[in-house]
């Protein structure tokens, strides 16, 4: 009798994507923090000069939602990770208090529906399926969470920037969701590439992901 | 399974029956064991030894339900049941303690990790309370209350505040306080000083003994455990041979009446040390590496304000002497500061005080505080082994993880082939290191060292999880690198592997000290 | 590192009431004083923070330690929103694209205020909350999953590990022939070679630890739980307490007319 086992991605998390999910996200959320004590150096000249220049060094803080999914691949990784991300920012002590829990929120949800509408979504319009979790994908998908994250910080009253004139808070919108693409998308498919590679990402659906094509 | 026992410590003991059993794991070509057959009754103690990478660990983890999953890539064949059911399904049923402690505790309070798999179980919470004071009475880490005063340790004190021997110990208070009719230990003293063996050993006894659970246990050293088993299942040498158990029956009758086959399938016998190599020189002795007055510790100097306060070492007043050709041996108990002592000697920490220098023999005008070479000059004078091999590990492949050295080097890439062999490596060589079996990440992490020819060899436990047959490869493979001129600094708990390489011995022990100072190295 | 993740041996007055009402009345302040922009309110706020302080353990040399680098951030989001807002009133420093008017100082110093005021409530919280009651509170008052709550519980423990091992990483490499000396781009790639070697450690580690809590029976059906999460009359009190800040502080701004909502 010999049972091969049934080798099918399901939606539902198991364990290991759990706590994997949950451990890429609270080292993420240390390396915010971190990230934040040393940004002042990085963001005064940049506050000195023009304030909504600060939006192009957010990407660092939309990695975990990008990695996340992009190592776990199951729905709702995006939002899991960036909300513990947050929260791990919180523990450590936020500038931004207890807001950055919605932050977090939001801006994973962001990178989730870009998810959503490309990769797992079942979408009428074939042409935006690519089905796969290619660069294309993170970086879209890192957009939209910049997007989210810009439009947190200029709109909403906790937001950082709330009150920049209507032209700043355009540029700094658009200077998030850029930074979003770049930092978090590439950098994060950079990451899972190379965690593929050494073979830890043995037991995930992203176990192939440094072989897989680049755009489709 | 979520009806737990009305409040008394009954145990229903599991029955585990293996017919034809295989499993290849994902990711390789061949599989890790195969045609398994094996049935253990209730309440049957099993001593399972084998050598290493024979599948002992694979095994475990199939009973304990916990190998491999939908999604993943890997093959089973035949029928693995535990009380007649696939084990996956009935959770709870076993406790496994897995290879590595570290990975052993869940949450970071001591009464909440042991009551975790309780919880889990869905077991009312007076009875969960009561199983956990019980479990921690068990193995020896009693609460702070029951008025034993020192030994006792409160039920919030921090997990990350144990040491080894007490991290093992709490590992098996968890599985107790989940009542498992099948208890599953994967090498459950490695890395522990011999007192502590002991220690572990008894309070798995006391257990047993009080439940009356099946246990399945994984240890290379028979000696620790032929009292406690009333069977012994020995698997074939080499990955997956068919049929996988090669021996089978009572301590007594299996260690008197297959010795040899025992002896030869690498197996450590009690009374037996395998043969090695003779040393043909005594060393030239020349002065490679002194330390002096050496305080030792892994914390820095923290700063507080402009003054910067050194930490407190672990060790202090520390002396010895490298040369070559001769072996130096670190011993002494868990955390008494072996691990640091070494690091520190191998230039890969700096010292709290005191000072380690290297000879011009040695430095070859690199400059005399080894601390301060840069890395790739440190590898060829100074090679050293950590405790945890993965720590070591920089590639996705053996291969390139042994080539590594040489090609920054620039040359001794012809050694490799030698090492792989030697060390039994050479169906692994295009695995992804950190699957390896415990003793084969082992023997990899030596091999990765040894590729760069230092002249000074530092192994922190080159041993521990290591068949007899690879324990005497080794050994002569550091004795003939003795005879060479290289010199060997290893840290032990195994007195016949320093008996094998002789020199000098360091014991390390805070608790004897009483403030003279600790020297070696001197003879 | 550790220390910066929570106080050990913290038995303040509030570390015994219930995270989910600490953290219900820390998100009532934060939200009345995001709702306006103006140094009343926000150092009103800011006073009553700081006079709970001794109830959550945090002496004010600790408090110093841990907030410095907010005041600082404070600082420069009240720098650049006085450059970046609508100017209104007198113009008192124009240099290109830099202007800073009296209206726009003072909506900046606002900002400043009221970001040290959102702030501190937060590290108040975080430091007379332990992780584990966190966790507790989550999963069985809040009705949160708990096979995500504990597993995040438990890689945190992980994280924590995972910083003391940086080091040892470190020397691990160093012994590899990994260097990080030399130039300043050869020390950043070691040091991004050693963040991606500690990542894949800690992934790794994650997933045995996974096995473990799956070979404890974790991840099946329903659970109990060994320690309940309660409310006391404390959390009455701790209730009230954010309650009486976030109305005093917006009573104060109405009263003097400083009161100016953020969407106006
Ligand atoms: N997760 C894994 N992925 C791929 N191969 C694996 C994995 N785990 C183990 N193996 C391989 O399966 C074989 C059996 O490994 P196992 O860990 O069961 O050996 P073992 O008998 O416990 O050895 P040791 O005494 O050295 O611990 C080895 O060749 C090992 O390299
Ligand atoms: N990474 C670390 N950071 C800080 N302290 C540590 C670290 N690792 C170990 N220690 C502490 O330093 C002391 C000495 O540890 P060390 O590892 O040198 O002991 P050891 O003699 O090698 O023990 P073992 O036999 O268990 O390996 C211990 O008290 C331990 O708790
Ligand atoms: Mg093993
Ligand atoms: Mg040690």
């Amino acid at each position: 009798m010999t049972t091969a086992a049934i080798k099918k991605t399901s939606n539902t998390w198991r364990v290991v994507d759990i706590v994997v999910a949950a451990l890429i996200a609270i080292a993420g959320g240390v390396i915010f923090w971190a990230w934040s004590q040393g940004a002042g150096i990085v963001s005064t000249p940049m506050n000195a000069v023009y304030p909504p220049l600060t939006g192009l060094i957010a990407g660092g803080w939309m990695i975990p939602a990008v990695l996340g999914m992009l190592i776990i691949r199951k729905p709702g990784a995006a939002i899991f990770c960036e909300t513990v991300a947050a929260t791990g920012e919180l523990i450590m002590g936020s500038q931004y208090g207890a807001t950055v829990l919605i932050s977090g929120v939001l801006q994973g949800l962001g990178a989730e529906l870009v998810f959503f509408l490309l990769v797992y979504g079942h979408f009428k319009f074939k042409s935006f399926l690519f089905q796969k979790y290619n660069l294309i994908a993170a970086l879209l998908a890192g957009a939209g969470a910049g997007l989210f994250c810009g439009i947190n910080d200029a709109f909403l009253p906790w937001g950082w920037n709330i009150a920049y004139e209507a032209g700043d808070k355009l540029v700094y919108i658009v200077f998030c969701a850029v930074s979003g693409a770049i930092i978090a998308g590439v950098l994060s498919w950079i990451a899972t590439r190379g965690l593929a590679k050494t073979g830890v990402l043995s037991s995930f659906a992203s176990r192939k992901a440094g072989t897989e094509p680049v755009f489709n | 399974m979520a009806a737990p026992d009305a409040g008394t410590s009954v145990v229903r003991p599991a029955a585990v029956s293996a017919r034809g059993w295989g499993w290849r794991h994902a990711g390789r070509s061949t599989p890790a064991i195969r045609g398994l057959d094996l049935e253990i009754g209730p309440g049957e103690r099993v001593l399972l030894l084998g050598p290493s990478g024979a599948g002992k660990s694979t095994l475990l983890h199939a009973l304990a339900g916990v190998l491999g999953d939908e999604e993943d890539d890997a093959d089973e064949t035949g029928a693995l049941l535990v009380d007649g059911v696939a084990p996956r399904g009935q959770r709870g049923r076993s406790g496994l303690m897995q290879q590595d402690p570290e990975t052993q505790v869940v949450l970071s309070r001591l009464g909440d990790d042991v009551a975790f798999g309780a919880e889990n179980l869905a077991v009312p919470r007076d009875e969960i309370w009561r199983r956990v004071h019980e479990a921690l009475d068990d193995v020896g880490l009693r609460r702070a209350s029951a008025a034993e005063g020192a030994g006792g340790l409160p039920l919030d004190h921090p997990t990350s505040a144990l040491s080894g021997g007490q991290k093992q110990r709490l590992a098996l208070a968890g599985i107790l306080a989940m009542r498992p009719g099948l208890i599953l230990l994967d090498e459950p003293t490695a890395n522990l000083d011999p007192a502590g063996v002991l220690e572990v050993r008894d309070a798995v006894g006391r257990c047993l003994d009080k439940t009356g659970a099946t246990l399945v246990v994984v240890e290379h050293r028979v000696s620790v455990w032929k009292g406690l088993v009333d069977r012994i299942v020995v698997l074939q040498p080499g990955s997956a041979a068919d049929p996988a158990v090669l021996l089978d029956g009572p301590p007594d009758q299996v260690l008197a009446e297959a010795r040899d086959i025992l002896m030869a399938a690498g197996v450590w016998v009690p009374g037996y040390v395998p043969a090695t190599r003779v040393r043909s020189t005594a060393g030239s002795g020349g002065l490679l590496l002194a330390a002096e007055g050496l305080a030792v510790s892994r914390e820095r100097p923290h700063r507080r304000g402009l003054k910067s306060i050194p930490p407190v070492p672990v060790l202090q007043g520390i002396s010895a002497q490298v040369r070559a050709g001769q072996a130096l041996t670190v011993t002494g108990p868990n955390g008494a500061g072996k691990s640091t002592f070494a690091l520190t000697l191998a230039g890969l920490l700096a010292p709290v005080d005191g000072k380690v220098s290297a000879t011009v023999e040695l430095s070859g005008g690199a400059g005399i505080d080894p601390y301060k070479w840069k890395a790739d000059q440190l590898i060829s004078r100074i090679g050293t082994v950590f405790q945890e091999p993965e720590h070591q590990f920089v590639t996705g492949r053996v291969l390139d993880e042994l080539m590594f050295g040489p090609r920054h080097l620039g040359h001794g890439e012809e050694r490799v082939d030698e090492l792989v062999e030697r060390l039994r490596l050479t169906h692994l060589v295009d695995a992804n290191p950190y699957t390896l079996s415990g003793g084969e990440k082992r023997r990899l992490s030596v091999a990765t060292v040894l590729a760069a020819h230092p002249r000074v060899l530092v192994l922190d436990e080159p041993t521990f999880g290591q068949d007899a047959n690879t324990w005497a490869e080794l050994a002569s493979f550091l004795s003939e690198l003795l005879d060479a001129g290289t010199a060997v600094v290893s840290v032990t708990h195994d007195q016949e592997f320093s008996a094998v390489l002789g020199g000098t011995e360091l014991r390390l022990d805070p608790a004897s000290r009483d403030g003279d100072r600790l020297e070696a190295g001197a003879a | 590192m550790r220390a910066a993740l929570n106080l050990r041996g913290n038995h303040a007055l509030l570390t015994r009431a219930n995270p989910l009402a600490k953290f219900a009345a820390v998100f009532l302040i934060t939200l009345v004083l995001a709702l306006s922009i103006d140094w009343v309110s926000a150092t009103t706020a800011l006073v009553a923070e700081l006079a709970l302080f001794p109830l959550a353990g945090l002496t004010l040399r600790l408090l110093w330690q841990r907030a410095w680098p907010l005041i600082l951030a404070a600082a420069l989001g009240g720098w650049s929103t006085s450059i970046v807002a609508a100017d209104a009133g007198a113009v008192l420093l124009d240099v290109g694209i830099w202007s800073i008017s009296e209206g726009s100082l003072q909506l900046g110093l606002g900002f400043m205020l009221r970001g040290l005021a959102i702030a501190l409530p937060a590290i108040l919280l975080m430091t007379c909350t332990d992780p584990t009651d966190l966790a507790d509170a989550l999963a069985q008052k809040a009705r949160l999953p708990h096979r995500f709550v504990l597993g995040t519980l438990a890689s945190m423990r992980l994280v924590g590990l995972m910083a003391e091992e940086w080091q040892t990483i470190g020397m691990a490499r160093r012994a590899r022939g990994v260097g990080s000396q030399g130039s300043p781009l050869q020390r950043m790639r070691a040091t991004l070679g050693q963040s991606f070697g500690l990542l894949v450690q800690a992934i790794r580690r994650a997933s045995r630890l996974a096995v473990t809590m799956e070979a404890r029976g974790f991840g099946g059906g329903p659970r109990t739980w060994a320690r309940e999460s309660t409310y006391s009359m404390l959390d009455a009190w701790v209730l009230l307490g954010g309650l009486v800040i976030a109305v005093a502080a917006v009573l104060a701004a109405v009263g003097l007319g400083t009161w100016s909502f953020v969407w106006r």
